[in-house]
């Protein structure tokens, strides 16, 4: 892999950029992997990568059944944060989160992490106590999080009116190293290092069915044929109770719809990330300019990428409220990803009833934060076939043992 | 937008003046019963991408709860019916098997 610099920049200028190499490769699968992983969006393509980078498994296959992030990756709102309540959560978002400061470093691909700050808005009393025990956890865990007045909100976010009729800002749990990222070259940059080491990324593979023999699986049937493998992780977001079905076990999973959108650009005029979990809605400005808004989900089951457009006008008309400059934009582009919702509303990173298969699932509405962690986590647990820390608490046992991360509450809307 | 006809009040509901609740035809386990069982019934899931049958509430009409069957992957509606019923009727069954000759059934 040539890599990327101010001097092949120049290099290439003088070949009219005729040179430049693709980023990955698209190789035809081969019989049989070390490890293939399902799905190749970001928790997939980061599992690859940290198999890969801190486990020394490099013969693994990466099967994508549309193409390379174009799920929940590439529909998310990019929100970074980790200011979560439970010890277990905060450890793998706070994990997440220190990976992603110097992911850009580490692929030698620029990400674009901006941590330009996150606020959740506390709008009711009861949230002001929630939060406020949200930061006190916080500075347990080592999160950096602070419990700000409505004053500070105020001059971190001007366009913002604080003291609206109906859903005033009483302040804000503020976390200052949170903040977006762009998504796409998150999956990109996980790719060409992957790629680089030797992995294989097959688009346009839809696994079809699961072969498994005396309690362990021996491959995948794919519509490019059957592929053998040692060891299966199943990372496939919404539909994880299909692959799961395929494999024989069920899940603790709902798929439902979230929905997105983005204004037309305009000129900066916010540069923090706002959540407002009362009325239903997170907003960012893109670096293209475009304001990037968030809401909640449908609460029906629905695998069509599409959800309901009142949800739209639900959030819009939340927003519009706290930020009456928004009234006379105009939205350019909507759509829909579906989320896999667990009961806790926290991940499931697990072993499962066959030996050798793994699943990382139920990222919910809150998955590319987790990105980098949660690929952590998974490949710890694929290469020693044991959960190391980060993990341990996310099995998918504990909803039988009752041993729920409850995260419902501190972020059952915007994630 | 999603239309479903209450069965009580027999009005064509648009999707605001519904509430969705959840998967229908769960067999409630209770306190004595085995640690799994609890468990399917608290969380276990069909989750199917298809048909799919599922208890809603006429919230803004006449409150009742009901039941529907649905398409998630076309977001197509079968049919509705009341909520007492412990399996679909078998004209919503009739109908889904017309639509969906390869569906495995309500089991």
């Amino acid at each position: 892999m040539k890599r990327y610099s101010v001097f092949a920049i120049a290099r290439e200028a003088l070949g009219y950029h005729q040179g430049w190499e693709r980023a990955w490769r698209s190789p035809t699968p081969k019989a049989s992997y070390d490890a293939i992983i399902v799905g190749a969006g970001g928790h997939g393509l980061a599992t690859a990568y940290y198999l890969g980078k801190n486990h020394g498994i490099r013969n693994v296959a990466i099967l994508e059944k549309g193409w390379l992030g174009g799920g929940n990756t590439g529909r998310n709102t990019t929100i970074i944060r980790s200011n979560y309540l439970q010890n277990s959560s905060a450890a793998i978002y706070e994990k997440s989160r220190s990976l992603y400061e110097t992911l850009s470093q580490d692929f030698n691909y620029n990400v674009m992490f901006s941590p330009r700050g996150v606020m959740m808005l506390a709008q009711t009393h009861h949230e002001v106590r929630g939060y406020l025990r949200t930061a006190h956890a916080n500075s347990l865990q080592g999160v950096e999080t602070q419990f700000i007045t409505p004053q500070q909100v105020k001059e971190l976010c001007p366009i913002m009116n604080i003291d609206g009729p109906r859903y005033p800002v009483l302040g804000a749990l503020w976390q200052p190293r949170g903040g977006t990222g762009r998504h796409d070259a998150v999956a990109w940059g996980y790719a060409r290092a992957c790629s680089d080491m030797g992995m294989d990324i097959i688009q346009q593979c839809e696994v079809t069915g699961v072969r498994s023999e005396g309690g362990r699986v021996t491959g995948v049937e794919t519509t490019k044929g059957f592929i053998g493998t040692k060891k299966l992780g199943i990372v496939v977001a919404g539909h994880s109770g299909q692959v799961a079905d395929m494999a024989g076990f069920r899940l603790p999973v709902e798929s439902m719809a979230l929905q997105a959108l983005v204004s037309e650009p305009i000129k900066p005029c916010m540069d923090v990330v706002v959540m407002a979990n009362t009325v239903h809605g997170y907003m960012s400005q893109s670096d293209k300019g475009e304001m990037v808004i968030g809401g909640g989900t449908d609460g029906f089951n629905n695998y069509t990428q599409r959800g309901s457009f009142q949800h739209i006008e639900e959030t819009l008309r939340a927003l519009i409220e706290t930020f009456p400059m928004l009234s006379r934009l105009k939205m350019l582009r909507q759509w829909g990803g579906i989320v896999d919702m667990t009961g806790d509303r926290s991940p499931i990173i697990s072993k499962t009833p066959l030996g050798n298969c793994f699943i990382n699932c139920g990222w919910g509405t809150g998955g590319f934060k987790a990105i980098p962690g949660s690929g952590w986590a998974m490949a710890d647990l694929m290469a020693k076939g044991e959960p190391g820390p980060l993990a341990a608490e996310f099995d998918m046992w504990r909803f039988r043992e009752g041993r729920f991360i409850d995260e419902s509450v501190a972020a059952g809307v915007a994630h | 937008m999603l239309i479903l006809e209450c069965p009580y009040c027999g009005v064509k509901a648009e999707e605001t003046e519904l509430s969705p609740g959840g998967e229908a035809h769960l067999k409630r386990f209770g306190p004595d019963s085995s640690d799994a069982d609890f468990e399917a019934y608290m969380f276990a899931r069909k989750n199917p991408k298809g048909v799919h049958f599922e208890r809603w509430r006429h919230a803004y009409g006449c409150g009742k709860w009901f039941l529907a069957a649905r398409c998630t992957a076309t977001l197509e509606v079968f049919g509705t019916y009341p909520a007492q019923s412990t399996e679909p009727p078998v004209e919503v069954i009739d109908k889904i098997k017309a639509k969906r000759p390869d569906w495995k059934g309500f089991k």
